[in-house]
């Protein structure tokens, strides 16, 4: 058979930042290191990453420490976060972007030389180290110049398939390279995934061609489970005109350095949208929230600083009620609150954007926006201190991994995120490995069978086109698994889902295995599927809502949910299996931190 | 709002190709890359191309529209008129691979042989500190995307692959010149640009900066002050005279 095979200690799958950051861990480590990733490297998917990055620094409210910011997380999620993780997360955040600027990052600073920070929705404190409106640009040209120094072999443009295992765990992976569709094995008892998440199982989106589930995918079909699948994040704010640009995000900063959401009749109605769980810290009125810019320790936060889930059902409901804008989304206005030149400074990419996009100008007019599937909570169930996956060898860090920001995550937690778990995974994969230093093998037999799988849509004739099955099954999620859900519209989803399995085994290709976006396209779908299976059957089974998970038949928030967590398995039949699992216990001392008042 | 557009593509690989000539619905508010998905979807499975965001930040979907080097995902259609013909071919300065995408793996070699940033210790604090007005000049060039269009359009080597052992682009050399101009950065790499980088084959003639669709003056504000100061460091009577003087050998 014809086959390039590697051996390494630690293979990353993903060179966003949780990958490379993972990598230069496991390097350092001492592993020997390979990434392998669909895209080039440097345009991963955090590039699109534009507010910043949340780490309790203090540098320009010295009230800020690690407690404040586990306790922002820990409430953005509505207290469904693995609680160790987020304890992690805040801890180590501040030196994770440290060491950024020791590797050449060029944060924008405050007037005493530090990083400065940035407000954002959900986080008391400016706690957002960050570069104008492009700060995820900053980290992964950051992380893929320290990548490329450290001489870490990448492995670029080439997709994993499959996950190979044996009785004892990981012993490698299989995949291809895109440009020339030939086929490629790496032996190695560790793999980290950092593959990002799942956002094209929808239809409007701000995710890149890349976000098929494919980490989340491969971790359940090696055997591992994957947690909170219910959540899944709309960002309120995307592009809704022109509708070719529908979905790519507007980023947060607006809001944090300013903007307003407005409806039709021009009201502030985020301020009829305060839920009781955030009244005591939210401003009650817009004199309050407007001096809260300059004063924070007398005014409270204004309510468009609401944890995104909040702020996007907010504007779900408005467009609903029929107080909209033309496009069928609602207005987010900064021009009429910050000078011209304010703006251009502080937001420079979305100033670009809606000029070259849109044709619109954000120092004059207000923004068209409205919600947009951005993040996936549910991912790959970990140690919080390893990242260590159910399956020995296997690891994951960043959005393919689950727990971390529990029902909804606070803009600004996902770069920290990347970089505190990050380098967690690649340092315990790199020890893993060196456990099972020459234990591994892989199995030929496995080798064969996942190039015929590969292969297989090449040897089918007149089958559907991947690209309408796709558009299919965006549609179903989009309708069905979207931001409001019911018990019928579920059930419709799942037998919907059911039936374009069938449709994504009969796909056929055309053309021949160079390069060939629809023969990558048909090796992705049904990783996307196994995904969109997981959240549909998830969020049929959580009666509550909560964070990124409304049920219009249960609109509540009911504390019993409050300590489960589902987890989805591989049953035996290939399908997927759903079960309850009861939330780890804070311990005291940090469970003391929620009884203080905010 | 619709109408049907006519597009020629290149269709080929490393052994060939030609344009092939598609008819297409177009919508409005539409740009190229939503152009050539649609061909993707209906009429051509297969054609190759490359586009992460979507959005003017990955820089991945860079490819030749009507001539000009471009990003698929900025060109809008209104740009054109109905019954103007659309011609997308891929980066003249790179192998092609197949279609619209090419091999731009020079672009990662010369990445890898540029000397890595060398920080100056931090503060007995633990921070590093640094003013606002010392790091918005070399954040200008840390707003590169990498989508090598500068380098597609650099004169030097778009028809000259001989030229691109010796020099690496108009991208590296404002990534030397954001490193000179690194206020925590300690390393002297103003002989490697001119010896090893090819700073002197730029005759700035200022297309990178034409093309650029970030808006960095790649010319203005990099590769001329790093110019300067290797002229400084080379030409200095008294660096030159002290480059001359050595210490005598102790026998």
């Amino acid at each position: 058979m014809e086959l390039e095979r590697h051996t390494y200690d630690v293979v990353v799958v993903g060179a966003g930042g949780a990958g490379l950051r993972a990598a230069i861990a496991a390097h350092e480590a001492g592993a020997r290191t390979a990434v392998v990733c669909k895209s080039l490297l440097g345009k991963a998917h955090t590039v699109m990453a534009e507010g910043g990055i949340a780490a309790a620094m203090a540098n320009l409210y010295p009230e800020d420490n690690w407690q404040v910011h586990f306790r922002d997380t820990m409430r953005g999620g509505k207290m469904l976060n693995h609680w160790r993780m987020a304890q992690l997360h805040a801890q180590e955040a501040p030196d994770r972007v440290r060491e950024l600027e020791d590797w050449g990052a060029l944060f924008d600073r405050t007037p005493d030389g530090l990083i400065s920070q940035r407000d954002f929705g959900g986080h008391r404190f400016a706690r957002l180290a960050h570069v104008g409106d492009r700060t995820g640009l900053e980290l992964i040209r950051t992380l893929q110049q320290r990548t490329v120094a450290l001489g870490v072999d990448v492995f670029m443009e080439c997709t994993v398939t499959r996950l190979l295992t044996d009785a004892e765990g990981i012993t490698g992976a299989f995949g291809y390279w895109r440009e020339s569709g030939r086929f490629v094995a790496w032996q190695a008892p560790s793999v980290v995934l950092a593959t990002g998440g799942i956002g094209k199982a929808y239809k409007v989106t701000s995710n890149s061609w890349e976000y098929t589930g494919d980490g989340h995918s491969l971790a359940l079909q090696a055997g591992a489970g994957l947690v909170n699948m219910e959540f899944v994040q709309f960002h309120p704010t995307g592009m809704v005109w022109p509708p070719s640009v529908r979905g790519i995000l507007v980023t947060e900063s607006v809001r944090g350095d300013g903007g307003v959401l407005r409806n039709s009749a021009g009201n502030r109605f985020m301020f009829d949208y305060i839920p009781d769980f955030f009244r005591k810290e939210t401003a009650e009125t817009e004199d309050e929230a407007d001096r809260w810019y300059t004063d924070k320790k007398n005014n409270r936060r204004p309510p468009e600083l609401l944890p995104r889930d909040e702020v996007a059902r907010a504007i779900n409901s408005e467009v609903k009620a029929g107080r909209g804008s033309p496009h069928g989304g609602v207005f987010l206005d900064i021009a009429s609150r910050r000078p011209a030149d304010y703006i251009r400074r502080r937001l420079p990419s979305m100033y670009h954007q809606f000029k070259e996009l849109a044709d619109v100008d954000i120092t004059a007019e207000p923004m068209e926006v409205g919600p947009t599937c951005h993040y996936v909570m549910g991912g790959v169930e970990v140690d919080p201190d390893t990242a260590a996956a159910r399956v020995p060898g296997l690891f994951a860090a960043g959005e393919v991994a689950g727990g971390m920001h529990g029902s909804n995550r606070l803009g600004g937690n996902s770069l920290s995120d990347l970089l505190v778990f990050g380098r967690r995974a690649g340092a315990a994969a790199a020890e893993h490995a060196e456990k099972r230093a020459g234990l591994v093998e892989l199995a030929e037999q496995a080798l064969a069978d996942a190039r015929t799988a590969a292969l297989a849509p090449f040897e089918r004739e007149g089958g559907e086109n991947p690209y309408a099955v796709q558009s299919d099954l965006q549609q179903t999620m989009q309708e069905l698994v979207g931001i409001i859900r019911t018990a019928p519209e579920l059930e419709r989803a799942l037998e919907r889902i059911a039936v374009l399995r069938r449709r994504v085994a009969a796909l056929s290709v055309e053309g021949h295995r160079q390069y060939n976006p629809g023969w990558h396209l048909a090796l992705d779908l049904p990783h996307v599927l196994l995904v969109s299976e997981c959240i549909a059957r998830a969020a049929l089974a959580r009666e509550e809502s909560r964070g990124g998970h409304t049920r219009d038949d249960f609109p509540a928030t009911d504390p019993e949910w409050g300590h489960i967590t589902l987890v989805c398995t591989r049953a035996a039949d290939g399908g997927v299996t759903l079960s309850r699992q009861p939330l780890p216990q804070m311990p005291p001392e940090l469970a003391e931190i929620f009884a203080e008042a905010p | 709002m619709s109408y049907d557009a006519t597009f020629r593509v290149w269709r080929g690989d490393a052994s060939g190709g030609d344009l092939q000539t598609y008819t297409v619905p177009v919508n409005e508010g539409e740009v190229v890359l939503d152009v050539i998905h649609r061909l993707q979807a209906t009429q051509a499975g297969d054609l190759a191309v490359r586009w992460n965001c979507k959005a003017g930040k990955c820089g991945s979907c860079s490819a030749e529209v009507n001539g000009r080097p471009r990003l698929m995902c900025l060109t809008r259609m209104n740009t054109f008129t109905e019954d103007e013909t659309v011609t997308v071919t891929p980066l003249r300065t790179f192998p092609v691979v197949r279609d619209l995408v090419t091999d731009v793996s020079y672009n990662y070699q010369k990445a890898a042989q540029i000397p890595a940033f060398t920080p100056r210790p931090r503060d007995a604090d633990g921070n590093h500190r640094m003013q606002q007005v010392d790091v918005e000049r070399p954040q200008e060039f840390r707003k590169c995307i990498e989508c090598w269009l500068c380098q597609d359009t650099c004169h030097v080597i778009r028809d000259h692959d001989e030229n691109k052992r010796a020099f690496a682009g108009p991208r590296f050399l404002i990534r030397l010149a954001e490193l000179d101009m690194h206020p925590l950065d300690v390393r002297d790499r103003r002989d490697a640009a001119q010896e090893e980088f090819g700073l002197g084959y730029c005759n700035i003639t200022k297309c990178c900066s034409e093309v650029c669709p970030e808006g960095i003056h790649l010319t203005d504000n990099g590769i001329i002050p790093l110019k300067e100061r290797v002229v400084d460091r080379r030409y200095d009577p008294i660096t030159w005279l002290g480059s001359k003087i050595r210490r005598r050998p102790r026998d």
